[in-house]
C-alpha cells in the first residue's frame, strides 16, 4: 500500500487500535488534517486549549488503561501541551503526543512557530523522537507506543516536520506487528532469591502492613493485590494513586496515608515492623520527614523501575518487576510456605490498628448551617451508589475527594497526584466520558482550580459528553489558605479572588445546566436531579464554608504520628497510643 | 568517591543531551564527559566521570539505565580498569628553560608535537592525576593553553562492555 506521509500516521494509529485523537490543529499539521478529514475510524476530538487535549487524554487513558494519544502544532500548540505531558509523566500514565514541527529545511532558523519540541520535553517524557523520513513513520510510531505502554509506562514524544507528512511523496507503507529495541528490556517477573527473603519477612512479621499505590492499578494487579491482602490479612493503607486497587469498604482498609491521611493509616506505618511497598513510590507526600519515617519496619519494595526503589527510602528487599507477576509469586510463595496468619500477633496488631480507627479522624461537623465540603462528597458517594468516575482538580477539593468516596474499584479515581495540575479535572473528565459513555462521570473541583481550563466546557458540548461539575466554590485557593493559616499567621496572600465569575451563567453560556446551591438540604436534591439528567453537561456551583481546612495534616518536616487533627473532635496532635 | 561510568548508546541525534539533561535535572555532577562513535556505527561510548555518595552512584547508574537510548552501562570502579586521558599543553618557552622543559616532558612521558621559537605543544596521555602532576611541575605563567579529554576508560582482562 502506497500513502503519503500524513495517511502513514493516521493509518498507523488506526492499526494501532487508536480510537480518539485530542487535538488542535495549525500550520504544522495541516497535512495530518486533512489526513484526519478523509477516513472515519480514528476520532478527533477537537479541544479549545492544547492543554486540554493532554488532559483529555490523560483522562481517557487512566480510565482504560489503553494510551491517550495527543495531536498538536508547532510551536505555542507543543508548549501548551507539556504542562499535560509533564502531568501524565508523573504520573506514569501511558500516552503518545505528536506534534507538529516547522519543516525540516528550516528547523533551526527561529522560523515562524518552531519550537525544540524534542529538546522542551525531554525532561518530562518517558521518551521522545523526531522523525526525519518518510520511510520511519510507522516503525517510529510502533515504538512510541510500544515504550509508552510497557515497563512503567509514561508519556512519549513524536515531533514530524512538515515536510515528512506531505502529500506528494508517497511510500509503501506497512505497520510493524512488533518492535524489538535492543536498548528497552522492562522487567517482568521478580527475582526468585528476592521473593524468597520476602516470604520469610511476611511469615514473621508482627506488626505488618502493606502499602500500595498507583502501579497496582497501572500494572492491573488489583485482583492479585485482593488475594495476597486477604490471604495475609495486614491492614492495607493506599496512595493517592493507588485508591481504588484495593477496595475501601473492605474492612483490611484503612485509609489513605501520608500528608492528608487518616490517623490510623500514618499511625499503622509508623508502628509498623514490616511494610510491604507495592507499586509505591515513597513519594515526599507520602513519607514526611525521612529521618523519622517508619523507624521500626524492615521494607519489601515491588516496583517496575528499579530507579525507583532506595531512591528515597532505602529498602531492605527490593524486588523489581511487574506487579501482577510478583504479587501471584508472592502468593504462591506463601501457598508453597504454608502461611498462616499468627493468631495471637494479627489479633493484638488489628486491636492496636482498631484503636487508632476509633478516633475517626474523617468526622465532621455534621449540624453546621454551613455546607461543608465533606458532606457534598458523602452525598455524592450515595446518590451515585458509589460507582461515578470521579476527576478532579488539585487543591482542598482533591483531598476530600479522596478521603471521602470510597473507591472501590481501580481506574475510577483520577487525579493529577505528582505534579499537581490545576485545571486537570474537566479535560479529564471529558476523557473518561467518551471511553465510559454510560457511566457517572463526576469532576469534584473548586471555583479557582475550575477557571484554569475553564474553556473545555465547549469541548463538552461538541461532543456531548454529559460530565457533572461539582464546584466546591468556598471563594479561596483553599489548600494555599490552609496553608497559610497554619504556617504564615493568617496572613492570606493572594489566596482569596476579589472577581469569579457567576458559574451559573458562564455554565448556561457554554449551553450547560448550572445550579448554584447554598443551603445543606438542597445539596442532595441537587446531586439526584445533577445526575439524573443523563444526557446534560451540569455545573454544581456549591458555596461552601469558607474556613473548612482539610484535617488530618502532616505539616512539613514532620512524621507520620505528628499530625494535626480536627480539633473539633477533641483529639491532640501528638497522641501516642502504644 | 569518585565513579567512572562506561555508557554503550544509541548513536542518535540527541542521545548526548538525554545525559547531559538528567544529570543537570537530578543535580548530580558530572566531573568529565567524553563521548565517540565506536567500531559498530550504531554505538557511541561514552565515558562519565561523576562524584557521590554510594546512594547517588547508584541512583545515577539506574537513571542512566532507564534512558531509552542506553543500551548498556558498567561502573567501571567495579572492576579492575585502567583510565587515560589525553591533554595537549601548549607552552610559553625562553631559551634558557627549553631543555629543562623537555627533560620533565621525558620524565612524564610525553611528546613535543609542534615547536616555534617561543613556544612547545606538548602531547601527553596517562591517568587525571599524572596529567595534575605535569601541570603542577611547570610554572604557572608559562602555560598558554591546556586541552583535557577528559577521562576514558576501560577493563582489563578479557571481559568487555560490548552487545
Amino acid at each position: 500500500m502506497e500513502l503519503n506521509g500524513a495517511q502513514i500516521v493516521i493509518q498507523s494509529l488506526k492499526d494501532e487500535g487508536v480510537e480518539y485523537i485530542f487535538g488542535y490543529p495549525g500550520g504544522a499539521v495541516l497535512h495530518l488534517y486533512d489526513a484526519i478529514f478523509q477516513q472515519d475510524d480514528v476520532k478527533h476530538i477537537l479541544v479549545r486549549h492544547e492543554q486540554g487535549a493532554t488532559h483529555a487524554a490523560d483522562g481517557y487513558a487512566r480510565s482504560t488503561g489503553k494510551p491517550g494519544v495527543v495531536l498538536v502544532t508547532s510551536g505555542p500548540g507543543a508548549t501548551n501541551a507539556v504542562t499535560g505531558i509533564a502531568t501524565a509523566y508523573m504520573d506514569s500514565i501511558p500516552m503518545v503526543v505528536i506534534s507538529g514541527q516547522v519543516p525540516s529545511a528550516v528547523i533551526g532558523s527561529d522560523a515562524f512557530q518552531e519550537v525544540d519540541m524534542v529538546g522542551i520535553t525531554r525532561p518530562c517524557v518517558k521518551h521522545n523522537f523526531l522523525v526525519k523520513d518518510v520511510t520511519k513513520i510507522a516503525e517510529t510510531i510502533k515504538k512510541a507506543f510500544y515504550v509508552a505502554t510497557s515497563g512503567r509506562p509514561g508519556p512519549v514524544v513524536i515531533d514530524i516536520p512538515k515536510d515528512i507528512t506531505a502529500p506528494d511523496v508517497k511510500v509503501s507503507y506497512s505497520y510493524p506487528k512488533k518492535v524489538e529495541m535492543r536498548s528497552y528490556h522492562p522487567a517482568t517477573t521478580g527475582n526468585k532469591g528476592q521473593i524468597k527473603k520476602a516470604i520469610e519477612l511476611l511469615l514473621t512479621a508482627q506488626r505488618p502492613v502493606i502499602y500500595s499505590g498507583g502501579g497496582v492499578v497501572l500494572g492491573e494487579g488489583s485482583q492479585e493485590l485482593i488475594e495476597l491482602a486477604h490471604l495475609l490479612g495486614f491492614p492495607v493503607t493506599q496512595t493517592l494513586m493507588g485508591l481504588g486497587a484495593f477496595p475501601s469498604t473492605d474492612k483490611q482498609f484503612i485509609g489513605m496515608l501520608g500528608m492528608h491521611g487518616t490517623y490510623e493509616a500514618n499511625m499503622t506505618m509508623h508502628e509498623s515492623d514490616l511494610i510491604l511497598a507495592i507499586g509505591a513510590r515513597f513519594d515526599d507526600r507520602v513519607t514526611g520527614k525521612l529521618d523519622l519515617f517508619c523507624p521500626y519496619a524492615k521494607i519489601i519494595h515491588v516496583d517496575i523501575d528499579p530507579a525507583s526503589i532506595s531512591k528515597t527510602v532505602k529498602v531492605g528487599v527490593p524486588i523489581v518487576g511487574e506487579v501482577k507477576l510478583v504479587i501471584r509469586q508472592l502468593i504462591d510463595g506463601l501457598k508453597e510456605a504454608k502461611y498462616k496468619i499468627d493468631k495471637k500477633a494479627a489479633e493484638s496488631w488489628w486491636q492496636q490498628v482498631n484503636q487508632w480507627r476509633s478516633i475517626q479522624c474523617l468526622e465532621f461537623d455534621r449540624n453546621s448551617r454551613a455546607i461543608k465540603p465533606q458532606f457534598v462528597i458523602e452525598q455524592m458517594y450515595e446518590v451515585t451508589h458509589g460507582d461515578a468516575f470521579v476527576t478532579s482538580d488539585v487543591g482542598q477539593h482533591q483531598m476530600w475527594a479522596a478521603q471521602y468516596y470510597p473507591f472501590d474499584k481501580p481506574r475510577r479515581w483520577i487525579n493529577s497526584g505528582g505534579l499537581g495540575t490545576m485545571g486537570f479535572g474537566l479535560p479529564a473528565a471529558i476523557g473518561v466520558k467518551l471511553a465510559h459513555p454510560d457511566a457517572d462521570v463526576a469532576c469534584v473541583t473548586g471555583d479557582a482550580s475550575i477557571q484554569m481550563c475553564i474553556q473545555e466546557l465547549s469541548t463538552a458540548l461538541q461532543y456531548k459528553t454529559p460530565i457533572k461539575i461539582i464546584n466546591l466554590n468556598n471563594n479561596y485557593l483553599g489548600m494555599v489558605r490552609q496553608w497559610q493559616e497554619f504556617s504564615y499567621e493568617s496572613r492570606y496572600s493572594h489566596s482569596y479572588m476579589e472577581t469569579i465569575p457567576d458559574f451559573v451563567k458562564l455554565a448556561e453560556a457554554y449551553g450547560h445546566v448550572g445550579i448554584r446551591i447554598d443551603k445543606p438540604e438542597d445539596v442532595r436534591p441537587a446531586l439526584e436531579k445533577a445526575f439524573a439528567m443523563k444526557d446534560r453537561t451540569v455545573f454544581l456551583d456549591i458555596l461552601t464554608d469558607r474556613t473548612e481546612n482539610v484535617y488530618p495534616m502532616i505539616e512539613t518536616g514532620k512524621s507520620h504520628h505528628d499530625m494535626k487533627l480536627r480539633v473539633a473532635i477533641g483529639t491532640t496532635t501528638d497522641r501516642e497510643l502504644s | 568517591m569518585r565513579h567512572v561510568i562506561a555508557i554503550l548508546i544509541e548513536n542518535e541525534a540527541g542521545a548526548l543531551s538525554r545525559v547531559a539533561g538528567l544529570f543537570s535535572a537530578r543535580g548530580y555532577n558530572i566531573e568529565s564527559l567524553t563521548v565517540a562513535p565506536t567500531e559498530d556505527a550504531s554505538l557511541s561510548r561514552m565515558t562519565l566521570v561523576t562524584r557521590g555518595s554510594e546512594d547517588v552512584v547508584e541512583q545515577i547508574i539506574k537513571q542512566l539505565n532507564k534512558l531509552i537510548d542506553v543500551v548498556k552501562l558498567i561502573d567501571l570502579e567495579e572492576t579492575v580498569h585502567i583510565e587515560r586521558e589525553l591533554m595537549l599543553v601548549k607552552i610559553k618557552t625562553v631559551d634558557k628553560m627549553r631543555d629543562e622543559l623537555r627533560s620533565v616532558v621525558d620524565i612524564f612521558r610525553g611528546k613535543i608535537i609542534d615547536v616555534t621559537p617561543t613556544s612547545y605543544v606538548i602531547e601527553m596521555t596517562g591517568t587525571s592525576d599524572k596529567l595534575d602532576a605535569f601541570i603542577a611541575t611547570v610554572d604557572k605563567n608559562s602555560i598558554i593553553e591546556v586541552v583535557r579529554s577528559g577521562a576514558t576508560g576501560i577493563s582489563r582482562g578479557e571481559k568487555g562492555l560490548h552487545l
